[in-house]
């Protein structure tokens, strides 16, 4: 129960701030990749603001006995730079360019309602679940 | 830079952050959208509601800040409906591939200062330039 009411607060607040920064709107994303006079850095200055808070969060949370509404922390260890994080990345990157929609504002961008971006979302929904099924069948790589 | 927004960028990035710490100390793990996503994959019937719900509270979060300040701002993209598939078709399958996107590995990993999420999150960040610079001039 806990669990779920968090998720929804946490939902809430991403989603507002999402579009609070305008990264909800893909010309912003394409406008920061977009080098010319008409440059705009304001995903920099998103990421500022984000990671302003979360480095101190991930500094200082963790050193509690447990989250709240959960047993351990499950923060990934990993360390190893391997094919799979690499040629993701590019993949990712080359997906994000095109359209300027990553997934966090994408899937909020369903609520201004345009049938597009549930064509994304759904592709999106698609290539994640592809990309599942090769790691867990055809590609295991030490992470 | 005429389309520049510093103040909005700002606190909005801020309140993304906020959502990430909250996460962080209710559930325990980085708030990155596609893993939360990807997680659905593991088909575990005990660990789907609250990313059901997540997805939910990003789309009706985003509802309520139209509704409440950004009722002349829209949303505009260029694409034809085949670019949109093949973006969402990359966009899903890089993610899985590198273990996150922007929020789990631009914020939240970079926040933990993890060198696979900064070689990662500087790869994408280039890949999307390069693609972006190649496909205004196309």
């Amino acid at each position: 129960m806990g669990k779920n009411v968090s998720a929804l607060c946490v939902g809430l607040i991403f989603g507002f701030g999402l579009g609070l920064s305008q990264m909800v709107n893909p010309e912003k994303i394409i406008g920061f990749f977009n080098l010319s006079d008409a440059w705009d850095p304001s995903l920099a200055f998103v990421m500022i603001g984000a990671l302003a808070i979360s480095f101190i969060a991930f500094r200082y949370i963790p050193k509690i006995k447990k989250p709240l509404f959960s047993n351990n922390f499950e923060i990934p260890e990993g360390k190893i730079i391997n094919t799979k994080l690499i040629l993701g990345a590019i993949i990712f990157g080359v997906g994000w360019g095109i359209s300027g929609f990553c997934p966090g504002p994408a899937i909020s961008s369903i609520s201004y309602g345009y049938f597009e971006t549930i064509i994304f979302v759904g592709s999106m929904i698609m290539g994640a679940l592809l990309g599942k099924i090769i790691i867990n069948n055809f590609w295991k790589e030490k992470t | 830079m005429e389309n520049f927004t510093p103040i909005s960028s700002l606190s909005g990035g801020a309140i993304i952050g906020l959502a990430v710490a909250i996460f962080l100390y209710t559930h325990g793990r980085p708030a990155g959208v596609s893993g939360i996503l990807i997680g659905l994959f593991t088909w575990q019937k005990r660990d789907y509601a609250w990313r059901i719900i997540f997805f939910i509270g990003l789309i009706l979060g985003t509802l309520i800040y139209r509704l409440s300040f950004g009722f002349d701002e829209t949303i505009s993209m260029y694409e034809s409906p085949i670019l949109l598939i093949i973006s969402g078709l990359l966009v899903g399958l890089g993610t899985a591939f590198s273990g996150g996107c922007t929020s789990g590995h631009g914020v939240c990993g970079i926040s933990r200062l993890s060198p696979r999420s900064i070689i990662a999150t500087g790869i994408f960040i280039l890949a999307a330039l390069i693609t972006v610079t190649i496909t205004l001039r196309v």
